[in-house]
């Protein structure tokens, strides 16, 4: 109702790549965290990257959205080379994120937290702002109508002028969401957006990620460990152990993957029954 | 009025051209209200009725809406009506089985759904609804890839309704106007206290009726404003929403979702304004909580203005003049104290504020009148379309529920049963006859099922349902609600259910309110780990025990209540305990917690009780636990059982 029907892009091919990342790797003085890493991400895809702990998921996260500098390998956006891109810049291309550990403003209200992602998206000067008449006034209340609707999205509402500190857990990742949702972004990366919920807050989680993809065509990378919610959302799933990627598939060809098998649950154990 | 018998449909016509700009329905969208005149009320109806045409809905088909209030769910209701159909409101928050039952019941071929979140009920339910056809949606969000041939969004309705009434020049118009004010217009299934729900039918006439009493005994202008938040399917709101709406053309006001209704109504500030007793039981909590937690010089004024309400108002509503220092006293009062909190609860402008469905507390009654809420009770039954008496401005007091409205006659049967005629007395129970011809005399009174006479001022007194009134078994009468609603007073007690037919003494099962208790026991330090744990305790038991003694104090000695329960837990929809509105289910609690009543009266000390619990998802399961069942004489007495023993804790729950 009050979502905006024009942006919503019809299902793509799955062969158009969006996102390349190709023979990426990252050190950390003597820590291998990623090596040699190929991805490609179709347009308006969900893709989920699972592993053990330390397996390097986060920093390949990092590497696409430009807080860390992969040592060999590139990353390409929509054909454009972004492996050197400084993170203000890849925002500015249309990749957003959110944290595992949830980096709001917590003295702010959760409409200031969501306005904030406009920023990458504002022109009016500072000057102007303080005067706030002209183009700083007609960008705000366009900003915010776009705001307003991400609210009515994520079922906000009554949420608006609450400071984001006082919030529940699983509110506060949504609340996250929405302001990365705020870049407009074209690809959205989550890392681990259901970390810590109760499973009402992670059918919640799941519902709003699908309904994200479907109503936007938003390309999704999300790190997760609840395997019931991968399997159950992704198009692709990539696995990842100790810095290097063993497989990549449908959920269902992953789940039959013995390496992935061997890796993940250390043998003798079968995912399909971790995804119950 | 100039037309002899209108219908809703032609009411809505009428509006449109006689008040095309005003403002007819307002809504809280992307935070801005935004607002729907009359024109565009008709327009979105009649469009709506025309896409219902072309799927083939016609005279006597059943459209449900499912959802929170929104301007759709209206239009989609009136567009059935204008064809001739009868609108189903259904709760936006039913369980599965009363939402198959109720919309089988009424053959509903139409369903209205809000949103995702409903359309699933009904994708989930569509094996056991043979009658559906079509199920239409408001809200596209999350539904873009469901394909199902039967599901359409509320706009392409519309389209395909424009296309249909180019080529049907005025169809809807022309069955407006030709339309019968004794058709029916509304189904609205009773919350069903003691069984299955029951579909009352109402007619055009019958709604129309009892808005016509309600605007002529209040004065309800067109600029007044309503906000609807109460669920679609109770009367009340229908009475309100749909029938007072287009009688007299006022505005009425969605909130924004549930949980924002406060903010709303205080944005809104609307001049009428109607809810159950509990709403108003729980402001008071709020408004008791808050004043706890300010600092003393705020608590000390609240509390000594809070008391000069209610004295000046209790001996206002004796008709005795008031003298002028509590004139001025009053005065001070207001500008420090009463109008910030009418201000807080967004009653500021509010002309009459109703409540009614249940009993209210007197002292949460002379409360809101005394900080200058204009606070009356009415009385009414879907039966006569909502509602049948009201309290004149200057008459209202706790213990009646006012005069009857115009066209309609009240009398006292010789069993004290309430019998009440008028032109709102509905058309029969839907496809129970036998039901109907008890519940209507065959000289057209309807039984009301309450107990009550009338007072010497020609008030109505409503003493409780009829058969509830019980006897104990030394022969002394007692009844029930009222005494319920004594405990319900008490800051702490959430619910309370009171036995007391055929037995020696009255017995009560509470279940304490979490958020005052909760506080009550942060002050005391008294740490607690859940809401089990907490009505386990038995610093909870005295505090309980000792708020049962304070009300017993105002009543006769036969009819104090003696022993008591704490549950440990709340009374919930859905368990079947309340019913959606939020009356008690009486029989339904005697008989599921008949093992806690047999040990009230057998003496002993505790009880194991065996809940049954359903979650929200309709899954069951069994909770163990064990009651400490009290003495009210002993635990009240001695309150200083400050250092008491750890309360068994309730044994572990074979729930996931």
């Amino acid at each position: 109702m009050a979502v905006d029907v024009a942006v919503y892009s019809a299902m793509p091919a799955r062969d158009d790549v969006q996102l390349a990342v190709t023979g990426v790797s990252k050190r950390f003085g003597g820590v291998r965290a990623v090596e040699d890493i190929t991805l490609s991400v179709g347009r308006g895809t969900i893709t989920s990257i699972i592993g053990p702990n330390g397996a390097g998921k986060t920093s390949l996260l990092n590497m696409i959205s430009g807080f860390y500098k992969p040592d060999t390998g590139s990353i390409t956006l929509d054909g454009a080379d972004i492996t050197r891109a400084r993170p203000s810049d890849v925002a500015g291309l249309g990749v957003a994120r959110t944290f595992q550990n949830i980096a709001l403003f917590s003295g702010m209200t959760v409409l200031d937290n969501i306005m904030l992602g406009r920023h990458v998206r504002m022109k009016a000067g500072v000057l102007s702002s303080i005067v706030y008449w002209g183009l700083a006034q007609r960008e705000e209340v366009a900003h915010r109508a776009r705001v307003e609707e991400l609210i009515d999205f994520l079922d906000l509402q009554d949420l608006r002028k609450q400071p984001t500190s006082g919030l529940a857990y699983g509110l506060r990742k949504r609340v996250e969401l929405a302001r990365a949702l705020a870049l407009d972004p074209k690809i959205l990366l989550l890392d681990e957006p259901m970390g810590g919920m109760n499973q009402e807050e992670k059918e919640d989680m799941a519902r709003f990620i699908l309904d994200v993809n479907e109503q936007w065509g938003t390309t999704i990378i999300l790190i997760e460990h609840d395997m019931a919610v991968v399997m159950d959302i992704s198009d692709r799933v990539a696995v990842l152990d100790r810095g290097r990627k063993i497989a990549e598939g449908s959920p269902a060809e992953v789940q039959r993957n013995p390496d992935v098998i061997r890796a993940y649950l250390g043998g003798g154990h079968d995912l399909r029954e971790a995804a119950q | 009025m100039t037309e002899a018998a209108p219908t809703i449909p032609r009411l809505l016509r009428r509006n449109a051209a006689a008040m095309a700009q005003r403002p007819a329905l307002r809504e809280k969208d992307l935070g801005i209200w935004q607002t729907y005149t009359w024109r565009r009320y008709w327009e979105e109806t009649r469009d709506f009725a025309l896409g219902l045409a072309a799927a083939g809905f016609g005279r006597g088909d059943k459209l449900s809406v499912i959802g929170e209030n929104r301007p759709r769910l209206y239009f989609a209701q009136l567009a059935a009506q204008c064809l001739g159909g009868i609108a189903v409101p259904t709760y936006q928050d039913a369980i599965a089985n009363e939402l198959v039952y109720v919309l089988n019941h009424a053959e509903t071929s139409v369903v209205v759904a809000e949103n995702q979140e409903q359309v699933d009920k009904i994708l989930s339910l569509k094996a056991q609804l043979p009658n559906l056809k079509l199920l239409v949606y408001d809200d596209p969000r999350g539904l873009r890839r469901y394909e199902f041939p039967f599901l359409k969004p509320f706009e392409a309705v519309q389209a395909a309704g424009r296309e249909f009434g180019a080529n049907h020049p005025n169809y809807v118009e022309g069955i407006v106007e030709a339309a019968d004010p004794d058709d029916l217009a509304l189904f609205s299934y009773t919350s069903g206290t003691t069984s299955r729900p029951k579909g009352t039918m109402l007619s055009h006439a019958n709604l129309l009726a009892a808005a016509q009493g309600l605007a002529e005994a209040e004065d309800i202008r067109r600029d007044d404003e309503y906000l609807a938040y109460l669920p679609m399917a109770w009367i009340g709101n229908s009475l309100l929403a749909m029938a007072s709406h287009v009688y007299v053309g006022f505005t009425c006001a969605f909130p924004e979702k549930p949980e924002t209704v406060q903010r709303d109504l205080r944005e809104l500030g609307p001049t009428v304004a109607l809810a159950p007793p509990r709403f108003w039981e729980n402001s008071l909590t709020g408004i008791m909580v808050r004043a706890s937690d300010a600092s003393p010089l705020k608590r000390k004024s609240f509390e000594a203005f809070r008391r000069l309400a209610e004295r000046a108002e209790a001996r206002r509503s004796l008709g005795q003049k008031l003298p002028i220092p509590t004139r001025l006293a009053l005065k001070l009062g207001d500008f420090l104290v009463y109008a910030p909190i009418r201000d807080q609860l967004g009653l500021t402008r509010a002309r009459w504020v109703y409540t009614g469905g249940a009993p209210l507390g007197a002292d949460t009654f002379r409360f809101f009148r005394g900080i200058g809420v204009n606070l009356k009770q009415v009385y009414g039954a879907t039966e006569l379309a909502g509602l049948c008496s009201v309290q004149p401005d200057d008459e209202a007091d706790p213990d009646t529920v006012g005069r009857l409205i115009a066209g309609s006659e009240v009398r006292i049967a010789e069993d004290g049963e309430v019998l009440v005629r008028s032109k709102a007395v509905f058309k029969g129970y839907y496809k129970q006859p036998e039901a109907t011809q008890e519940a209507v005399t065959a000289d057209g009174w309807l039984r009301t099922g309450d107990a009550g006479f009338l007072d010497r001022r020609g008030h109505l007194v409503i003493i409780d349902r009829a058969k509830d009134v019980g006897k104990l078994d030394d022969g002394s009468s007692f009844a029930p609600q009222y005494l319920e609603n004594k405990l319900k007073f008490s800051p702490y007690i959430g619910e309370a259910v009171v036995f007391g037919a055929d037995r020696p003494f009255i017995a009560a099962i509470v279940a304490i309110d979490p958020t005052t208790v909760g506080k009550w026991a942060e002050r005391r330090n008294l740490a607690y780990t859940s809401f089990q744990d907490l009505c386990a305790r038995t610093d909870v038991h005295n505090l309980i025990g000792d708020e049962i003694a304070k009300c017993n104090e105002v009543l006769p000695p036969e009819t104090r209540i003696r022993r008591f329960v704490v549950l440990n837990k709340e009374f919930d929809a859905d368990d079947d305990e309340i019913t959606r509105t939020r009356k008690i289910r009486r029989r339904f609690v005697a008989d599921k917690y008949a093992a806690v009543i047999d040990a009230l009266y057998r003496g002993d000390r505790e009880v194991e009780v065996v809940a049954a619990i359903t979650y929200e998802d309709g899954r069951k399961a069994e909770l163990r636990s064990v009651l400490a069942v009290c003495d009210v004489a002993d635990v009240a007495a001695p309150a200083k059982a400050e250092a008491a023993a750890w309360a068994r804790p309730p044994v572990p729950a074979d729930a996931d």
